[in-house]
């Protein structure tokens, strides 16, 4: 361990040649280096993540993540439960966008069982809405707490106040405001209460000023422009490469989003753009792109919730839980199915043996994948942009460890 | 064996008023005993009857039975009447009535104060030498001659004389009126927290602290003051005890010692020193070096990162900080701040802020120089919190860390009272006097008289304006805080180095050739651009101040609508 | 392109080196030797026609009837088409490699797809199967292995494992009771 030590400081003795922010930071005072233990209970580190840095001064010169303090195996459960009763262990995945890991194992496993061409219409637009909403939520909870890591605390309690009627609406629907298990295999749990769909379109009214709200206070305010533009660049490339997705694929200017190269839940008969980085404010693929495109993900998910709202006029009636979704058996076979989730594409392994209960299940969390990316990102770059790198990656730990 | 044994609980109700009844009787018997004591002491002494080594034990007896006899009346009466009276402080406005009150009341006694001083400096000497026995100090008055100066004025009372006599000391002048300073530094932490929260809470639509004490949660300093007492006071192990502790202290006293020669107005000051300026400066820049001990005793490796941040920006920021304040001492031609209050006198187009546009720029560097200084956001880089959890305070807990806030909060008030003193004309109103004066005599009013006195007093200059005047600096800080994000280190020192140094030395050089010309060799077409410039920043000044006015005004008018309000979603099942 | 086709272009190209297919399920795969999966990855990942540069997931999982265990990489094809008015084109295609339970050795892919850094690594950590010149490699008893991801690193056994029996105490915390070893329960 010592002699590692020695070996890393005299490696690092030459000078280094840092581009930042497009000026030159000439290293001529080599100091000693630190090793500083940047969480597990740290504030920027958005739960449990620990990750190691290598510091000489303000400059990391190195971050190792360390992960894995919220195992709770849940891919052992997996092994022990029933599909259905797996549900609400997808919830506390992703907790902050329980729907759509919900949605996202539901549609693997009835990809599985070919139980997907028997749900009906209304459950599958009913489940478009809440996917949306909750990927609102989600993006408005990245959106307040990447305001916190980069300093600014007012545009945290803004997100949340939006997200609080989001809540109130899932409420309304399943009685849970986080850990839903409302969206389930064979459907939804339960129709839509009275006039949910009047109660959606006028929070809609009134949450799309509020995007620009958003843009004025932070997006566009100067400080927060020189904090992101042109730090963590990621380039499309590295992105494929690294196995990113979601937003931080998107902000790094690749037009990649499976509810357009492979729609599932029907997303083919909605109209909305699929928003990219394009470096406005710096290089392509940096913090402030992928910050951008949630924000504007957000818009878009306005746009398909209306016109979801539209479609579900037709069909008040119909059954919205299959009655095979309770007793349902595997087959001896396997998937592994993926849907957009807020993060990025979350992927479910499935293999049954013919039993009630699947052989092995695996998640592939979002954040998982994209976290592997901070070793690359974060080298020679100041501390402070430590947290912002992570905090435009928003990743949620409990899908990191699972 | 295990169960704790609490006798108020155990007891019935009836023995818990009784135990109210003996505690009402026994706080009773020893206010009438104190009363007593004082009554008589009161009535056993004239003046002239006491050998002079006897006078402070009489006045120890007089005053102090006194006052610990109203405390405990107050007290019998606060348990016997503690429902009505915790009604009464749940009405509306009744805390805000407090609140006034004791502000007006702390004015009026520092106003007396004031008096009582000037009254015994005016006394002419007594006769012969005198000597207090203990101490051997020798003395001007004796208590027969306060008694005789206090008759020539009508007073009567001669304890009195007895009470005033002590006060011919410097040394217990001094200790008056730092008394007076230290309960100012205490409420303006106490009073800074808790509008700050409000204020946030304001900027991001919620209420914030609404409990404690009832309008508004007013009481909800005091309280978490007395919360952080009880907590457990940590001190790192690995650490440096000696260095953790006297940390705190060197952060904290500096700032109260800026005090000391801070002029509240023309008279209120208690060192009215020459080089004051450069004596505020100077406490306030000790600072840097209990934070730095503060993160290097923590021997936390965030707590170091804080403190070497600290001392980055604020020895880097005090330099355009200082270099800014320069030009109005150059327009005043001295470091004396009375003197330079002073020549700002006489309506608000007088304020250097508007003198000449080097000045006007000079007045925003030195703001931003001294947010960077108090570590304030955007600049609050040695405690931000998403980055160095802490920084230098990520050890401390407790009072401990309470006393940094009581130095920053207290710091932050002085950058503000120095903006005001420097730059927005001090304590003297934005209306010249002579109109109030005019004004007053036109409603028949005689200035001399009491309410002219007051109207005087209130509107044209004196400590009210000057605090008026630096809390709206202090508000300014709050609000660029709850607003902006916050900068990195590197941009820091960039914009301090780089942009703000030149920028304040191209402003001083500037400002001394225009002094040259308009002043000193009176070019006329200079004076008419002075002139010109002048009136269009003052118009500038007049714009600003309506458009926040109105913006208050709208926001004020408009406060319900403003914040997020979803009338459906609120009647949810689950809401 | 249909899992077949490119099924049809690996098996002219690497010949006996491809040990299995099967369409006719929800999942299309091919199964890949072991000892060749490299050369096969490297041909998945540049080859112009298939260009599969998005490694979305490596799944492991245990056969205990059969005593072998599968690692299952499902790949995905990111062309960057017309940024404007198309979307990407998609292509998906999932490859199996079989190792036998007791020595299971794969070749690490890390070094053609970064994001195979970490799923090799969780892979060891909850299945047991071994990346050989994994980049981010620790020196074990029995040889270089992944460094252990979302488990400590002195944990004992791999988790996910049918016949794995759950630790009765980790330094000193008990963890299960010698019932709840036999029958878990969630």
């Amino acid at each position: 361990m010592k002699t590692d030590a020695v070996d890393i400081v005299l490696e690092s003795q030459p000078d280094i040649n840092v581009e930042l922010n497009g000026s030159q930071i000439q290293h001529d005072l080599p100091t000693e280096e630190m090793l500083v233990n940047m969480g597990p209970q740290h504030p920027a580190t958005h739960g449990v993540l620990r990750i190691v840095l290598r510091t000489d001064g303000e400059m990391v010169l190195e971050a190792v993540p360390h992960i894995g303090y919220l195992h709770r195996c849940a891919e052992k459960i997996g092994e022990t439960v029933a599909p259905y009763q797996y549900i609400p262990y997808t919830d506390r995945m992703d907790y902050l966008a329980g729907m759509n890991n919900n949605l996202g194992f539901a549609l693997a496993v009835e990809k599985l069982t070919g139980l997907e061409q028997e749900i009906s219409k209304r459950a599958t637009y009913i489940r478009i809405i809440f996917a949306e909403l909750n990927r609102i939520a989600s993006h408005l909870v990245a959106f307040g707490t990447y305001g916190l890591d980069i300093g600014a605390i007012t545009p945290f309690l803004y997100a949340f106040r939006e997200r609080e009627y989001i809540l109130d609406l899932f409420e309304s629907a399943c009685g849970a405001r986080l850990t839903y298990s409302y969206i389930t295999i064979g459907g939804v749990t339960d129709d839509l209460p009275d006039k949910f769909v009047e109660i959606c379109s006028e929070f809609l009214d009134y949450f799309e000023p509020k995007v620009k709200e958003y843009n004025n206070l932070l997006s566009h305010n100067h400080i927060f422009v020189k904090r992101t533009a042109d730090i963590g660049v990621i380039t499309g490339e590295e992105a494929l490469d690294y196995g990113l997705t979601g937003p931080v694929l998107r902000g790094s200017g690749v037009r990649w989003d499976l509810r357009k190269v492979r729609p599932h839940c029907s997303y083919d008969e909605f109209e909305f753009d699929v928003p990219v980085g394009q470096g406005l404010k710096g290089t392509v693929g940096d913090c402030w792109d992928r910050y951008i495109v949630r924000i504007q993900e957000m818009e878009q998910s306005v746009k398909i919730i209306r016109q979801a709202l539209e479609k579900l006029r037709g069909t008040e009636g119909q059954d919205v839980l299959h009655k095979k979704g309770k007793t349902i058996k595997l087959p001896d076979d396997d998937i592994y199915f993926e849907i957009e989730n807020p993060r990025g594409q979350l992927g479910f392994y499935v293999q049954g043996n013919g039993a009630a209960i699947p052989a092995r299940v695996k998640a592939r969390g979002p954040s998982f994948c994209n976290l592997c990316v901070t070793d690359k990102v974060c080298r020679d770059v100041l501390l402070a942009d430590v947290a912002a790198i992570i905090g435009s990656l928003d990743v949620v730990m409990g899908e990191v460890d699972r | 064996m295990s169960q704790i044994t609490l006798p108020w609980i155990e007891k019935s109700p009836e023995t818990l008023s009784g135990y109210r009844r003996k505690a009402i009787l026994l706080l009773f018997v020893l206010a009438v005993g104190h009363l007593g004591i004082a009554l008589v002491s009161l009535f056993a002494f004239k003046p002239g009857q006491l050998a002079d080594w006897k006078i402070p034990f009489v006045l120890a007896l007089v005053l102090g039975a006194s006052l610990a006899g109203m405390a405990f009346t107050a007290g019998a009466f606060g348990v016997v009447f503690y429902r009505i009276i915790g009604k009464f402080l749940r009405w509306s406005y009744v805390a805000f009535a407090l609140f006034l009150g004791g502000v007006v009341g702390a004015c009026l006694i520092v106003w007396l104060h004031a008096e009582i001083f000037t009254f015994i400096k005016g006394l002419s000497a007594a006769e012969g030498e005198h000597r207090v026995w203990l101490l051997a100090v020798p003395y001007d008055h004796t208590v027969r001659n306060i008694y005789a100066g206090l008759e020539a004025i009508g007073v009567e009372v001669p304890v009195l004389a007895y009470a005033l006599w002590p006060l011919q000391f410097e040394f217990i002048r001094d200790l008056v009126a730092l008394g007076g300073i230290i309960g100012f530094i205490s409420i303006i932490p106490a009073f800074g927290i808790w509008w700050e929260r409000k204020v946030s809470a304001r900027i991001q639509s919620r209420m914030g602290p609404m409990r404690v004490g009832g309008w508004h949660g007013w009481l909800q300093s005091p309280a978490d003051g007395l919360k952080l007492i009880f907590k457990e006071d940590i001190i790192p192990p690995e650490g440096d005890p000696l260095l953790f502790r006297l940390a705190v202290y060197i952060t904290f006293v500096p700032p109260i010692c800026a005090f000391l020669a801070l002029p509240f107005a023309a008279a209120w000051v208690f060192r009215d020193l020459d080089v004051a300026l450069i004596f505020i400066l100077a406490m306030l820049g000790i600072e840097v070096v209990g934070v730095i001990l503060a993160g290097w005793a923590s021997n936390n490796k965030w707590a170091v990162y804080g403190s070497m941040r600290e001392a980055c920006q604020m020895v880097s920021y005090e330099i355009p900080m200082g270099m800014s304040l320069l030009i109005p001492i150059m327009m005043a031609g001295s470091l004396k701040l009375t003197d330079i209050a002073g020549a700002q006198a006489g309506g608000f187009w007088n304020w250097f802020v508007f003198a000449n546009p080097w000045c006007f720029i000079a007045f925003f560097t030195y703001y931003c120089a001294a947010l960077a200084s108090c570590k304030r956001a955007p600049f609050d880089l040695p405690e931000s919190e998403s980055e160095l959890v802490a920084g230098f305070l990520t050890e401390y807990s407790g009072f401990r860390w309470s006393l940094f806030f009581f130095g920053e909060y207290a710091a932050m008030f002085i950058v503000a009272g120095l903006a005001v003193i420097l730059f927005l004309g001090g304590w003297s109103s934005p209306i010249p006097e002579a109109w109030i004066n005019s004004f007053l005599t036109a409603v028949g009013a005689s200035p001399d008289g009491f309410f002219g006195t007051l109207a005087r007093g209130l509107l044209a200059g004196g400590p009210i304006i000057f605090v008026l005047k630096a809390t709206f600096l202090f508000y300014v800080q709050l609000w660029v805080r709850w607003t902006l994000p916050r900068v990195r280190i590197d941009q820091v020192l960039y914009a301090c180095v780089q942009v703000m140094l030149p920028l304040v030395m191209v402003l001083l050089l500037a400002n001394t050739l225009w002094i040259l010309g308009t002043d000193h060799l009176q070019w006329g077409w200079l004076n008419v651009i002075d002139g010109i410039l002048h009136w269009i920043l003052v118009g500038i000044g007049v714009i600003v101040a309506l458009a926040i006015l109105c913006i208050a005004l709208y926001g004020f008018k408009n406060n319900k609508r403003l914040v997020g309000q979803l009338a459906v979603v609120d009647q949810l099942p689950g809401s | 392109m249909a899992p077949e086709e490119i099924a049809n272009i690996l098996k002219d190209k690497f010949g006996n080196k491809i040990t299995g297919s099967n369409f006719e399920t929800a999942h299309p795969h091919v199964l890949v030797e072991a000892k060749s999966w490299l050369e096969v990855a490297r041909f998945l990942k540049e080859d112009p026609g298939l260009t599969f540069n998005l490694l979305r997931s490596i799944s492991a999982v245990d056969m205990l009837e059969d005593d072998e265990l599968i690692a299952v990489y499902d790949l995905c094809a990111c062309r960057p088409g017309d940024r404007e008015t198309d979307m990407c084109a998609f292509d998906e295609f999932c490859v199996k490699v079989k190792v036998p339970r007791n020595n299971p050795h794969i070749p690490s892919v890390a070094n053609i797809w970064s994001a195979a850094d970490w799923h090799e690594r969780e892979a060891y950590d909850l299945m047991g199967i071994v990346f050989d010149e994994h980049p981010d490699s620790v020196m074990g008893v029995e040889g270089r292995h992944p460094r252990r991801i979302l488990c400590p690193d002195d944990w004992d056994g791999y988790p996910l494992r049918k016949d794995y029996r759950f630790p009765m105490e980790y330094h000193g915390i008990p963890a299960v009771t010698e019932y709840e070893q036999t029958r878990p329960v969630h």
